[in-house]
């Protein structure tokens, strides 16, 4: 198989004015393609900087990224960012938001995949709507989509789903993974929510608090099917849903008072 | 079929409304009408206070008083100085807003700048730029220059940050992140900001025109005082005040034209 991302010895110290913040240290995973990875940790561990050194917003103080074999130094083609909110330019239509990667990276021959997606998707007759027409699920898709547009590797989703009101955020993650199972994107998906992380994932990775260590790496299996296809909704009611979720709370270390 | 309620409501609303409108225009003829009766009951004097009907007289002379070539003047002027002083800062706040550094320095500068009265250095423009018409445009730009760099310096670098942050994921460059992002986010900014400047800008010009001109409203507010003819001088304040309205009213037609053509893309 693959890999798509690794992450060898990777350590970020950055300069605040009050002083260096150790945020992250020492992290060693990778990706494979077509896995979907989640990364679960306390706020402030450094979840949202590990996403933004894969994106090349930031870069690493020692250590290798490597996104399909090529070291990380800038922001590579390779990679989609979704962030916490949707960030649709309300100016725009959401054919013009969805097209925007295009625009931005001059890929406009990727129009006609824009096209396929959002006519797969239940978007295309909302595509001359504005963003404040639709609602939030909608546009969590529209997000994704302008995500998708540009054909990245490896889709980064942080917090994609914590603007979001509990219920349109249970169907939302439901619609994200089939549509990243369908795409066949391989991902990884920072959220703070245990639940979540279980329910969208093959693979679980848990950050420690500040600085930021890879404390716990395996693979999800459940009884009621496999990981690849059984939906974050249905994962909920397996039985090692709850055994799961219980090790990587005790992980982090939230006990009962 | 609406409720009972719902009828009452609406008459409501609209007698409301019928009463601010029929207010308005109440004020404006009994103003009128008040100031004509005491200048006719010899109550002021017209000399001093002028009258409606002999500024109505000094609308109708147009041909002799040569009104279209003072108010064509004052337009012109107020517009190119308009334009130049929006573009300029606009261009200016970019330059600022792509160099953080070169903001913090200009920042103290731009504030004294800012509270300094402006039309204190009319005798300097006109020494430097020459005295004409030349002078009173770089005294409307002057005038409208430095809110409109602040303004719109303050919008760009207030633009969402997730915006920004979206924008680079896709390898975006500045350039790229202003043109798609941080500018059209400030639309609106940039639209109230116009709005001010119009107005602004026609201070600017009453004021160069008033230091140094041969043709303009200005020169003929001057003119008029001087010479003692308060006719020509409240004909002209009160084309001043439909100028200004009508321009802002221009700018605000093309705040609408704009947005329209904008989302439509």
């Amino acid at each position: 198989m693959r890999e798509i991302l690794r992450f060898d010895e990777v350590s970020l110290t950055y300069q605040a004015d009050n002083g260096e913040v150790d945020a992250l240290r020492d992290i060693n995973f990778s990706v494979n393609e077509g896995e979907l990875v989640s990364i679960i940790g306390p706020s402030g561990c450094g979840k949202t900087t590990l996403l933004s050194l894969v994106a090349g917003l930031v870069a690493p103080s020692r250590g290798k990224i490597f996104v399909c074999g090529r070291e990380v130094s800038g922001v590579l083609r390779e990679v989609g960012y979704m962030l916490q909110k949707d960030s649709l330019l309300d100016w725009r239509s959401i054919f013009g938001n969805v097209m925007l990667g295009l625009e931005i990276r001059g890929l406009k021959e990727n129009a006609q995949y824009v096209e396929h997606l959002l006519k797969s998707y239940g978007l295309w007759g909302f595509r001359d709507k504005h963003p404040s027409q639709l609602s939030g699920g909608m546009r969590q898709r529209a997000a994704l989509i302008r995500t998708l547009a540009v054909k990245p590797d490896i889709l980064l989703l942080d917090e994609a789903f914590s603007a979001l009101d509990y219920q349109t955020r249970l169907v939302v993650a439901d619609d994200v993974f089939n549509i990243l199972r369908r795409e066949k994107k391989s991902a990884v998906i920072v959220t703070h929510d245990i639940a979540e992380g279980i329910s969208m994932a093959d693979r679980i990775i848990v950050l420690s608090k500040r600085p930021g260590r890879v404390s716990m790496d395996f693979p999800l299996k459940f009884e009621t099917g496999d990981s690849r296809t059984l939906p974050p909704l249905r994962r909920r009611d397996d039985p090692l849903f709850r055994q799961y979720f219980n090790d990587i709370r005790l992980e982090l270390g939230i006990n009962v008072i | 079929m609406l409720s009972d309620g719902r009828v009452k409501f609406l008459a409501a609303k609209k007698r409301r409304r019928v009463l601010i409108r029929v207010s308005q225009i109440s004020i404006l003829i009994l103003t009128l009408v008040l100031w004509e009766g005491l200048a006719r009951a010899g109550v002021i004097d017209s000399f001093i206070m002028s009258q409606p009907a002999r500024i109505l007289r000094t609308i109708l002379n147009w041909q002799n008083n040569n009104l279209p070539l003072h108010i064509g003047v004052t337009f012109f002027e107020t517009i190119i100085g308009f334009t130049l002083g929006a573009l300029l800062g606009i261009f200016i706040a970019f330059v600022l807003w792509w160099s953080d550094v070169l903001a913090k320095i200009a920042d103290p500068y731009l504030v004294v700048l800012n509270a300094l009265p402006k039309i204190a250095l009319g005798p300097v423009i006109i020494i430097w730029v020459g005295a004409g018409m030349q002078a009173v445009i770089v005294m409307a730009l002057a005038i409208s220059l430095i809110v409109t760099v602040m303004e719109m310096l303050n919008g760009f670098k207030n633009a969402d940050p997730e915006f920004v942050k979206m924008a680079k994921t896709f390898g975006a460059s500045r350039l790229q992140i202003f043109t798609k992002v941080i500018f059209p986010f400030n639309l609106s900014t940039l639209f109230n900001c116009l709005k001010i400047n119009i107005g602004l800008s026609l201070v600017g010009v009453i004021a160069g025109e008033f230091l140094v001109s041969r043709a303009g409203l200005g020169y003929l507010i001057v003119y008029g005082g001087q010479v003692f003819q308060m006719d020509l001088v409240m004909t002209s304040v009160i084309i001043l005040a439909v100028l200004a309205a009508l321009l802002y009213r221009a700018v605000a037609l093309l705040e609408t034209a704009v947005m329209r053509a904008v989302r439509h893309r």
